[in-house]
């Protein structure tokens, strides 16, 4: 080995061998690559560049800007005004046509489905679902059956003020009692009741705990359900008749229902998004399926 | 005797210390850790006392002093079995949580079971139980080979072996305790850093005293490669660990920053772990195995320091590009993103240097199972790392960040360059560690190599997919102006990729548990009649230090 002061040539390669040597390891003494060396520079050379197209080289207090003059922020405001452009002149036309009128233009319904739908896959997919159908406790919105009303005035609301939002006094308010829970009905009568309800909803033949429910019914839960049960959208008070149930319809959640009370709650978001926003969610809402035309009373209303 | 006295008394001493500190714990974690410490002391001293050699004391002997004339291998058989041990058990957390994400009831209902603490614990078994055993075990190794000297102090290497277990366990069990700084890649508490702090000081000795007694002129390479592993993790951890103990008996602690510096702080360790775990000590065993095992010289000693240099001065600066589009100032974004782009070469000069080793020896891809699992690798280190410059740019980043993208990137190089170089040095070593002539099966590993490529293939390719998908389906506006997917409509499209993912994960195990059984039956002393294939030439005769002639006592 150091004896040996001639260039060693590996015979597989014809490259020197390096007089070195580490547990039978060697090394050839091959120069760099040329693509690989030049590639190395084209980088450096790319570096450079860049760093003086864009901020890059901090200074005392700053650092310099870049002769491009780009900066994050500045990118972002750029991409969000040429957005806001866009979508501008429709958001503000939707925003000055009073809701009960928007039909008529269906250029703006059109828009405002789309701003609609885009909207709520962020804000109420997580609730109602990403196809809107609810689950319990989070009504199905593609159907037309409406707590609350299902024309787009009341969607409107129930959007900005929400259902039962704490400290909201605008907000749609009913407190189903807990009839069970606070002793406003004993136990049997409960039972009696819930088994009224699975008759009037046409799942249960009328039977004697059912009889002794009708009155309960009607002294207790007519006041907000109706006499027949059909509900009243002034009170939030669900239809009960029909095949369509927000908790559940079997004898045990019906009578969770009636023993606890629910009182589900829906936050308002008029502190959250702007009106043009929540309209757009209306009119999206009531494009899923159930939506109905705006009564003549309430156009009235709110021409006056 | 007082020697035996005072250790076995030192033993009883912590597992009080710990008793005492379990007892005014202020967290079930802290206290559950320092149970482990006490009990884990009171084994040590029972062992220290039933393992004495009583009568050579009472004879009056002298411990024999270690023969200088071979190797001390056996810290690095001890970490050759902790490598495949906890391979296994981190491949196995992989593949749980990859079925997690397509199958969520996976999650099982109990905090401990939760992704958020399973995590953590696949991420740390695999980078740091698994890796960090490999390096520990091979750094011993090629250090005690390539200076032609054994091991300097002896004892300080086996604690450091069985110290960094004892980071693995507290580390391990805290995870799913819930004990976590939530440090990506750090997330061990403030007592159990500490602890790891003295394990690395303890490495640095080992390692740096044995280069110092080596019988060779010069420093070979692949020692480069892992003492910058060691000084520069040393520094990260420190640096990134920073914290204020809430309390000295409780588990949390604040970090000492605050806000974008502690974001770049946390991405400096990270990416650098990246560089300083999972790049220059796999490039150590690079150096070190591919040769030996293609029995070859290594291709260009110039490019080898070239490309070190500029591998170790470039690679600290690139952390940045994880903070693209983030409170980070511009111009720091800016600097990180320019300095991994420039860093393609360098990290090519490791791949070029390890290919072209085989020159003149490319046959042996076909018929040594070892040489192409190396060259695998090899391809696999490309590919990662023009993939990650690629990534940080600014304009690619864009869309691949916080995607599924990046986890294919990491998995690309995680699987294919960490695993297949680390399963080739396995394979290289039992046989030679053990003294058996071959392994037990090279078929064998030959079907770990197809388990594992076809594993990996999957898995990136499933990821590379749902991660391009994924941020264009985020960024994508419909023609009036709004976004098009809701984000759990983006969630949902992933499952079938995170099924393959799966797939692909499951495959790379098998292949593990393949190699656990080969290395069981090479340990055994079997060897599996099957058609012959070939491998490296074993020399027994010269695998011993230099011994130097007697010299007059000082």
């Amino acid at each position: 080995m150091a004896d040996d002061n001639k260039p060693k040539i590996d015979a597989a390669t014809g490259t020197e061998i390096k007089h070195h040597e580490w547990d039978g390891i060697q090394e050839l003494d091959t120069p760099l690559p040329r693509w690989w060396l030049w590639s190395l520079y084209a980088t450096i050379v790319f570096a450079i560049g860049y760093t003086i197209a864009y901020p890059a080289w901090p200074l005392i207090d700053d650092a310099t800007q870049g002769v491009l003059g780009w900066s994050s922020r500045g990118a972002l405001e750029k991409e969000l005004a040429a957005r806001e452009a866009q979508v501008a002149p429709i958001r503000k036309a939707i925003a000055q046509t009073p809701i009960q009128d928007l039909p008529a233009h269906p250029q703006l319904m059109q828009a405002a489905i789309e701003g609609g739908r885009s909207a709520f896959r962020v804000h109420c997919v997580q609730c109602h679902g990403s196809g809107a159908a609810g689950s319990k406790g989070y009504p199905n919105l593609n159907d037309d059956d409406w707590l609350w009303g299902g024309d787009l005035m009341a969607i409107e609301k129930t959007i900005t003020d929400g259902v039962r939002n704490p400290d909201h006094d605008d907000t749609r308010q009913s407190l189903m009692p807990a009839f069970g829970k606070d002793q406003l009905l004993q136990a049997a009568q409960v039972d009696d009741v819930v088994a009224y309800v699975r008759t009037i909803s046409h799942q249960d033949r009328a039977n004697a705990a059912s009889q002794r429910g009708a009155a309960i019914f009607a002294d207790n839960c007519a006041i907000c359900h109706g006499p027949d049960g059909k509900g009243s959208r002034e009170l939030g008070a669900p239809d009960l008749t029909d095949a369509i149930w927000l908790f559940g319809g079997d004898t045990g959640s019906i009578h969770d229902t009636v023993w606890n009370s629910r009182h589900g709650v829906m936050p308002r978001w008029d502190d959250k998004l702007d009106k043009t926003t929540i309209r757009m969610l209306a009119i999206y809402v009531h494009s899923l399926g159930g939506g109905e035309a705006t009564p003549a009373v309430a156009q009235a209303q709110a021409g006056q | 005797m007082e020697r035996l006295v005072f250790r076995t008394g030192g033993w009883f001493a912590l597992a009080l210390a710990a008793l005492v500190a379990a007892l005014l714990a202020v967290d079930t974690g802290f206290a559950v850790h320092m149970g482990i410490v006490c009990i884990t002391a009171l084994l040590l001293a029972m062992f220290t006392m039933r393992n004495a050699d009583y009568a050579g004391i009472a004879r009056g002997l002298l411990k024999m002093p270690a023969d200088q004339g071979k190797y001390d291998d056996d810290p690095i058989r001890w970490g050759i079995l902790a490598t495949i041990f906890w391979g296994i058990i981190g491949f196995l957390a992989g593949l749980f949580i990859a079925l997690q994400l397509a199958f969520p009831a996976l999650n099982l209902g109990t905090e401990f079971t939760t992704f958020g603490r399973l995590r953590p614990l696949h991420t740390s078994a695999v980078i740091f139980a698994f890796g960090g055993n490999v390096l520990i075990a091979t750094s011993y190794y090629v250090v005690q080979r390539t200076c032609r000297a054994r091991l300097a102090f002896p004892t300080l290497a086996r604690f450091v072996f069985w110290g960094y277990q004892m980071f693995i366990v507290l580390a391990a069990t805290g995870y799913v305790m819930g004990v976590t700084d939530s440090r990506e890649y750090a997330e061990p508490e403030w007592y159990v850093d500490l602890w790891l702090t003295i394990i690395w000081i303890a490495y640095f000795v080992v390692f740096v005293g044995t280069l110092l007694k080596r019988n060779e002129p010069h420093i070979y390479v692949a020692n480069w490669f892992y003492l910058s592993f060691i000084i520069t993790i040393a520094m990260l951890h420190i640096v990134n660990n920073l914290a204020i103990p809430v309390s000295f008996f409780g588990s949390r602690s604040y970090s000492a920053f605050a806000g974008v510096q502690d974001a770049l702080t946390q991405w400096w360790y990270g990416h650098n772990a990246v560089a300083f775990f999972l790049t220059t000590p796999f490039l150590a065993m690079m150096y070190y195995f591919v040769p030996k095992q293609a029995e070859r010289p290594v291709y260009s000693y110039r490019l080898s320091i070239i490309h070190f240099w500029s591998l170790i001065f470039l690679y600290i600066w690139a952390g940045p590009h994880h903070l693209h589009y983030t409170a980070l100032p511009d111009w720091a974004q800016t600097l990180g993103m320019v300095f991994s782009v420039v860093l393609w070469m360098p990290s090519w000069g490791g791949m070029i240097n390890g290919l072209m080793t085989l020159n003149g020896a490319w046959d042996k891809v076909r018929t040594d199972p070892i040489i192409r699992m190396m060259v695998l690798a090899l391809a696999f280190y490309g590919m990662a790392t023009f993939e990650g410059p690629m990534l940080s740019i600014k304009a690619v980043n864009s869309l691949s960040h916080y995607t599924e993208w990046t986890v294919g990137h990491v998995h690309a190089g995680a699987l294919g360059w960490n695993g297949m170089i680390s399963f080739a040095a396995i394979y290289f070593l039992v046989p030679r560690l053990w003294g058996r002539e071959r392994l037990y099966s090279l078929r064998m590993v030959n079907w770990h190599f197809w388990l594992a490529t076809l594993g990996i293939v999957l898995y990136a390719a499933s990821m590379w997919v749902a991660g391009i998908m994924q941020g264009l389906m985020w960024r994508e506006y419909g023609a009036d102006g709004y976004l098009v997917y809701a984000f759990s409509e983006v969630v949902s499209a992933m499952f079938p990729y995170y099924v393959m993912r799966s797939l692909g994960g499951a495959l790379f195990l098998a292949g593990a548990v393949v190699m656990v059984w080969n290395v069981w039956q090479t340990i055994a002393g079997r060897q599996r009649e099957e058609r012959p294939m070939s491998t490296a030439r074993h020399d027994v005769a010269k695998d011993r230090p230099i011994v130097a002639a007697p010299q007059p006592a000082e």
